[in-house]
């Protein structure tokens, strides 16, 4: 026979205002089962836990039901009082008669009938409650980090320096991302690769960190503190263990002509090639699609001049398998193609570019040696047109809803470096609105305008044309002095909108983590759990959450980083044990329960069962990994012959709450 | 639930709501004292999909006049695909209510975010108007089951 205790809390006048209590507790008093009905009022108080655990002793209750606010406020602290006075904490059950009742009502006749009500649905429920014992589950001291860019190397570098080991996987040939192509950073106008490839450095001389590059991710399985991740270590057909950087192959090479990704498509870089000077790890890579070696078996040239004999032609793709306690994404982002903006003429004229490409075009390290020189015919531009929110604030299905955050920011480093650098250039930036929040992020915008008189003008660029004579034609509308201008320039920069990076969706169905409707990856809280994804164990660094200028994706880098040292340094974990379960005699192994579960928390095993009349017969049935399980009960429903059943929401618990509140 | 048999057709209503998005967004309702009916009585489950059709029958055999469940919005399922399922079920189980005569506007499914505790209250006080006007739910309850 149960033996239930009922309180009642007042909350203060917070339920006791609208709501009965002492009749309440008097009502919930007579329910069968209950042996103990009482009001108090602060429950949750040290005094109102200790009336709750003493009753448990005193009265040897076997189920509690707390008529307060709502599980979500108070659940963890009665599940605490109660095991500590001995009770399993997953015999406590709550009554909502706050949120969900004293303070939505007013009248107190019909709130303290909806309350009694309330409190018969849990005592109804609390009679079926069985214990339950969490589960523990080690934990894997090692992180793996998605991504190796400025957030993932940071990231890296953090957990290392915490003791624990780290990969990184990077599906380029080298780490660094994005910041490793910029020039200049804003606000302060110190050069980024000064400030990355000493990271860079430090993350390849760290003997805890272990950099795959070149390498993707192609299966995750597990949970929280023991993921198993396949990862693909792409033919490089360079031996790395070999291979010194001495960059003598590349220089040798004879197919010249591939346009290179690291300066946007801007120049052209051998076939075996090293992606830039700084590159880490420095090993050279031969692509492909473009070496005659491994196309037409004739040439061979790399391997001759190679002097330590890194180069093997027969390279293959390999797959490594390891064991992770925590995931870190650090995908990134991408610049948007510009496929779909005809008017501004990108891909019409070499002298319409994306300000990545005129990032390079004015690195020291570019294909121009740092001068500002137009693509097309090698001269100075006068003229120069930035067009802003190129993608970026769209209601139509070409662009992203978004604002990308940081274009406003770099177009105006742009406007000063080119005002700096060439004073007799003309400047104009196009723009909806100027957004410079952040830390000397309006100062320096100010700066532009102000001191080196870069002209902002409010309104959009309508059409871009290229003329014959080689300058190209800006059409604009001037917003503030209502008038349409025509601009002759001779270049045009377009601010083209950040998205995620393309191998982020597939990551994400492989991690089950979510994503909104742009593809970047959602956080498990917007406020409050910034970094970590909703599920455990998986968490964000950097762009691939949303748009970030570099503080900003350095500071999320680290927080994601402490987070997964959190979990690192536990020994193991708590499970959530209300979980599926599987009833093996009427398991029929139908495969329903398989197909619907996001986790993959389901596998079916052959069992021997003894039958009737003495012999074994061996069955396919469902079991269920409890590590694995979140809870959600898809299976439950699914499973056609109600084997399938979730610990604390079981069938007949919801049914029986569903009786009384009929009742 | 007739608390004012002499008056108003007061309908018994049963929701479901999943406690990470739907469950959240009926506390905030009441956190910002947004006011819906007493005839509302939630009942939380872990997630949307976990709501077997059987509860809402057996909620309607046991003399419920309306039967709303509410989960996360689509894609925003804290379990990834959760709500996913409950929308194909619930298609399916209304449109067998449709088959069996019972009143489309008794059962409705709702995307409501732990953010909307307006949505929340303000679907509750619909949902409660559009079940009063249908009258008692006299096809699926099982006369025996009634109170005496």
């Amino acid at each position: 026979m149960q033996r239930i205790g009922v309180f009642v809390c007042h909350c203060g006048t917070n339920i006791a205002a609208t709501v009965d209590v002492k009749t309440v507790a008097e009502t919930l008093g007579k329910e069968p089962g209950v042996v103990i009905s009482q009001d108090y009022q602060y429950m949750c108080s040290e005094s109102g836990q200790n009336l709750v655990k003493d009753a448990i002793k005193e009265h040897n209750l076997t189920g509690i039901v707390i008529c307060s606010c709502s599980p979500r406020m108070h659940e963890n602290t009665f599940r605490k009082a109660a095991a500590a006075a001995g009770l399993n904490p997953y015999l406590v059950e709550i009554a909502n008669i706050r949120e969900q009742c004293s303070w939505i009502h007013k009248e107190i006749a019909t709130a303290t009938e909806k309350a009694v009500i309330l409190g018969r649905a849990a005592i109804a429920k609390v009679h079926l409650n069985a214990p339950l014992t969490a589960g523990e589950s080690p934990v894997v001291k090692k992180a793996l980090v998605i991504g190796g860019g400025i957030a993932g190397i940071q990231t890296a570098l953090d957990i290392a320096e915490a003791g624990f080991d780290v990969d990184i996987v990077e599906k380029n040939p080298t780490i660094g991302g994005k910041m490793a192509q910029i020039d200049k950073t804003f606000p302060t106008l110190d050069c980024a690769a000064c400030i990355l490839t000493p990271k860079m450095v430090e993350a390849s001389q760290n003997e805890r960190i272990t950099i795959r590059s070149f390498s993707e991710v192609t299966d995750v399985k597990g949970f929280v503190g023991n993921f198993t991740v396949k990862i693909k270590k792409k033919a490089r057909y360079v031996d790395e263990t070999k291979c010194t950087g001495c960059g003598l192959c590349t220089e040798k090479c004879p197919m010249k002509k591939v346009p290179n990704e690291f300066n946007m498509g801007l120049d052209n870089r051998s076939a075996v090639y090293i992606p830039f000077a700084q590159a880490v790890p420095k090993v050279a890579t031969i692509d492909p699609n473009y070496c005659m070696m491994l196309k037409t078996g004739k040439c061979g040239v790399c391997s001759k001049v190679c002097s330590v004999g890194a180069i093997n032609y027969k390279q293959q793709d390999e797959i490594i398998e390891e064991k992770y306690g925590a995931i870190i994404v650090a995908t990134g982002f991408n610049p948007i193609s510009l496929d779909k903006y005809d008017e501004f003429a990108y891909g019409q004229s070499p002298d319409v570019v994306t300000s990545l490409e005129l990032e390079r075009l004015m690195n020291a390290a570019g294909p121009n040696g740092g001068t500002l020189l137009r693509p097309s015919d090698k001269t100075h531009p006068h003229t120069i047109v930035f067009v802003q929110c190129v993608g970026s604030r769209c209601d139509d299905s070409k662009g992203k809803p978004y604002c990308s955050k940081i274009c406003c920011m770099y177009t105006a480093k742009h406007a000063m470096l080119i005002r700096e650098k060439y004073p007799d250039t003309e400047v104009y930036v196009f723009y909806i609105d100027v957004r410079t929040p952040g830390k000397n992020f309006d100062e320096f915008y100010r700066r532009a305008v102000e001191q080196y008189n870069v002209h902002y003008i409010k309104g959009m660029v309508g059409k871009v044309t290229p003329k014959s004579d080689g300058k190209i034609d800006v059409q604009a509308s001037d917003l503030l002095a209502n008038e349409q201008l025509h601009i002759n320039a001779d270049m045009v920069v377009l601010a083209a909108a950040i998205e995620p990076d393309k191998t982020a969706r597939p990551l994400a169905t492989m991690l089950t983590t979510q994503m909104d409707t742009n593809d970047f990856f959602t956080e498990a809280h917007p406020k409050l759990r910034p970094v970590e994804s909703a599920t455990a164990g998986i968490f964000l660094s950097g762009a691939c959450q949303g748009p970030k200028d570099i503080p900003e994706t350095v500071a999320q880098a680290s927080a994601a980083a402490a987070k997964a040292i959190g979990l690192l340094c536990k020994n193991s974990i708590t499970c959530n044990p209300c979980v599926a379960h599987s009833n093996e005699l009427m398991c029929n192994g139908c495969s329903s329960c398989e197909k619907v579960c996001p986790y993959g928390a389901i596998t079916y095993i052959d069992k021997e069962f003894r039958m009737p009349d003495r012999t074994t017969k061996v069955r396919r049935v469902a079991s269920v990994n409890p590590a694995v399980c979140q809870g959600c009960g898809a299976c439950t429903v699914a499973c056609p012959s109600g084997a399938m059943d979730l610990n604390g929401f079981s069938n007949s618990q919801i049914m029986a709450e569903v009786d009384a509140i009929c009742k | 639930m007739q608390v004012n048999d002499n008056k108003e057709f007061q309908p018994l209503i049963v929701a479901f709501c999943c406690n990470w998005c739907s469950y959240a967004g009926a506390d905030l309702s009441g956190t910002n004292r947004l006011n819906y009916p007493t005839n509302v009585k939630i009942i939380r489950v872990p997630c949307s999909c976990r709501v077997n059709p059987m509860f809402i029958l057996r909620a309607f055999q046991k003399g419920a006049d309306g039967v709303i469940l509410c989960g996360c919005h689509p894609g925003d399922c804290h379990y990834t695909s959760g709500n996913y399922f409950t929308r194909r079920r619930m298609t399916l189980l209304f449109s067998m209510l449709d088959f069996l005569g019972i009143e489309r506007d008794r059962t409705r499914v709702e995307w409501v975010s732990a953010a909307e505790g307006a949505k929340f209250a303000a679907t509750m006080n619909e949902f409660t108007e559009a079940v009063k006007k249908l009258g008692p739910n006299r096809r699926l309850e099982d006369l025996r089951c009634r109170k005496q």
